[in-house]
């Protein structure tokens, strides 16, 4: 059935019970994002750890991502699952992730994921057969990605100021 | 459940005119069509007559001396008569525009023009000090043009607020509606609950103060005979693919001695009186708000549009989607689990049911829906504020129209269960409670 392909398991699972979810400290950087066709918001946290020294780059580690957001299931269900992708890893494979979702949302269906890479977040190619909804599924890793960018300024600032997190990454 | 009594349209029949409702989706589901606020179908009637233009009388309109331009201007201005004469108004008081968010604009944009637009356009004027009078319900593009005007002008922008019911909130009227209003913008009927405001008591206070009045009727004019001569408004805007006709046209009415006192919005070609290389003098209305080639083709179908709807009887399209409307509100109010936004009851409402399903985001239940061939609309309907008032992010929203069935409000309300039963939201209660 139709829905059910859209509807997988792992997706009504992580909407029933979302993993990760509920604002957290400490945070590098944060972004808002908003789907202006139907409302829908997504506040995320983003923690990094410089992989050594004081040079914050691509080989950072993701040390925590946090949300909170209200929406549909195909939303709350790709946050969810983002965090448990992404917290661990390092930035430029959360980069690599996002390039592959964001690819494969875009596929009209006809993506054979690699589920190596994607893991979980696979489950989501069913919604890429409907366009309304694959604004819903990006929303949250659009607003990981802005928040990651912010981190690494701030990270960066710190690092070379030894100052507070800056009033503009917040 | 209340009898479904054959009603004053055989919608059965009437479907035969549009094609598209044949048509499956989905893997051959039957389409049920319940998204009519958003855009309606349309009858092959207005199909061929647009056809008819462009094969056989297709010329740009007010230009030229041929036989084409003749016809095509001919048939361009026969197509405001007969569109005007649908409203109750004259020809010379029908503008076309793009659509009624363009037809809104053009009174917006009018207003702030006429600050420098010399003393016989001061009847417009708006500044510092003056206010401009919306609703909390209104769609956006009765709302954000209006924001923009004050923004520009420095006029103070207020709004009635909506009661809980869904219902114009009038109790603070005497304090809104004031010496300094200068317009007040409100929708006829609320694209979101259905509502049907009390246009003539509002537009009463208005003009005891000289205020001007804009009703927003892209969701009544194509289901409930309207007349401009008794509503008590000074401008109507309307949209023509709401009520069966083309995309790209709308209409502007306005009292003449107002189109007249109005400085133009969009300038250019046909528009004007006499052009020198450093000025120009404007035409009368409505050619003064008509720059650039019209739109007759679409024109032309929206009079088709209307041909059609007087023929089957405005007052029996309005009888019909009362009927269906007072069977929709029986249907989803025994729905465990449903909330409808706007009123319950069907006095002075149409057939627009926006609701929420408790546990279950509005896309979600759109999407359970689409799979089952039902095309509503989900999201804020562009009604953003009116959603915030109800403390709700969105709904999902049907809207009824001419050519829908009893049939359509059963296979919505078993859709919504079938959403609930997908979602595992609520129980779903026995057949017969």
């Amino acid at each position: 059935m139709r829905l059910d392909a859209m509807y997988q398991e792992i997706i009504l699972d992580h909407y029933r019970n979302p993993h990760n979810k509920g604002l957290r400290e400490p945070h590098d950087g944060e972004a808002h994002h908003v789907n202006p066709t139907c409302g829908d918001e997504v506040t995320l946290r983003v923690s990094l750890t410089p992989s050594g020294g004081d040079v914050i780059d691509g080989s950072a580690t993701v040390r925590d991502v946090s949300y909170d957001s209200m929406g549909c299931s195909i939303s709350q269900a790709s946050a969810s699952v983002l965090t448990d992708l992404l917290i661990g890893r390092s930035v430029d494979e959360g980069m690599r992730m996002l390039d592959a979702f964001t690819e494969m949302m875009h596929s009209k269906g006809e993506a054979e994921p690699d589920e190596d890479v994607l893991e979980d977040a696979v489950a989501f190619v069913g919604v890429s057969k409907y366009p309304a909804r694959i604004k819903c599924a990006l929303l949250a890793w659009m607003a990981w990605k802005d928040a990651t960018v912010q981190s690494m300024q701030s990270v960066s600032n710190d690092s070379r100021e030894g100052g507070d997190v800056p009033e503009s990454a917040s | 459940m209340t009898a479904r009594e054959p009603g004053p349209i055989d919608a059965d029949k009437l479907r035969d005119d549009f094609e598209i409702l044949s048509r499956t989706v989905r893997d051959d589901r039957p389409l049920v069509y319940l998204d009519s606020g958003a855009t309606s179908q349309k009858p092959r009637q207005v199909l061929d007559a647009e056809r008819d233009f462009y094969e056989r009388h297709n010329a740009a309109v007010h230009r030229g001396a041929h036989q084409l331009a003749e016809e095509a201007t001919d048939h361009y201005e026969s197509a405001r008569a007969t569109i005007a004469s649908f409203i109750g108004g004259r020809s010379d008081e029908v503008v076309f525009t793009k659509n009624a968010t363009e037809a809104i604009n053009l009174v917006a944009y009018a207003m702030s023009n006429a600050a420098t637009a010399g003393e016989t356009y001061s009847r417009f004027r708006i500044g510092p000090g003056d206010e401009v009078l919306v609703t909390e319900m209104e769609h956006h593009a009765n709302l954000v043009p209006w924001q923009e005007l004050c923004r520009r002008t420095g006029a103070t922008l207020r709004w009635f607020s909506v009661t809980e019911e869904g219902r114009l909130d009038l109790s603070n009227m005497d304090d809104l509606v004031n010496e300094r209003t200068k317009i007040v913008a409100l929708a006829h009927q609320s694209n979101v609950l259905g509502t049907v405001n009390p246009v003539r008591t509002v537009a009463a206070r208005a003009h005891e103060f000289g205020a001007l009045v804009l009703l927003d009727a892209a969701q009544s004019v194509p289901h409930v005979p309207v007349d401009v001569t008794e509503l008590g408004a000074d401008f109507l805007a309307f949209s023509g693919h709401k009520m069966l006709g083309p995309n790209g046209i709308g209409v502007l009415w306005g009292r003449p001695e107002l189109l007249a006192a109005m400085p133009p919005f969009i300038t250019g070609g046909s528009m004007i009186g006499t052009v020198y290389i450093d000025r120009a003098t404007w035409a009368d209305p409505p050619q003064r708000f008509e720059a650039g080639v019209p739109m007759a083709p679409q024109a032309v179908g929206l009079a088709a549009a209307c041909d059609y709807l007087s023929a089957v009887g405005m007052a029996n399209v309005r009888d019909h989607e009362r009927a269906l409307t007072e069977y929709a509100l029986e249907r989803l109010g025994a729905l465990d689990g449903v909330r409808l936004l706007g009123p319950a009851d069907g006095e002075a409402r149409g057939g627009t049911f926006s609701f929420v399903v408790d546990d279950i985001h509005p896309h979600d239940v759109g999407q359970v829906l689409d799979d089952q061939g039902l095309a509503v609309r989900v999201g804020h309907h562009c009604a953003w504020p009116l959603h915030r008032r109800f403390e709700v992010v969105a709904t999902t929203r049907a809207s009824l129209y001419l050519y829908n069935t009893y049939a359509d409000v059963d296979a919505l309300a078993e859709g919504i269960t079938e959403a609930q039963r997908f979602f595992g939201a609520v129980p779903v209660r026995e057949k017969g409670r």
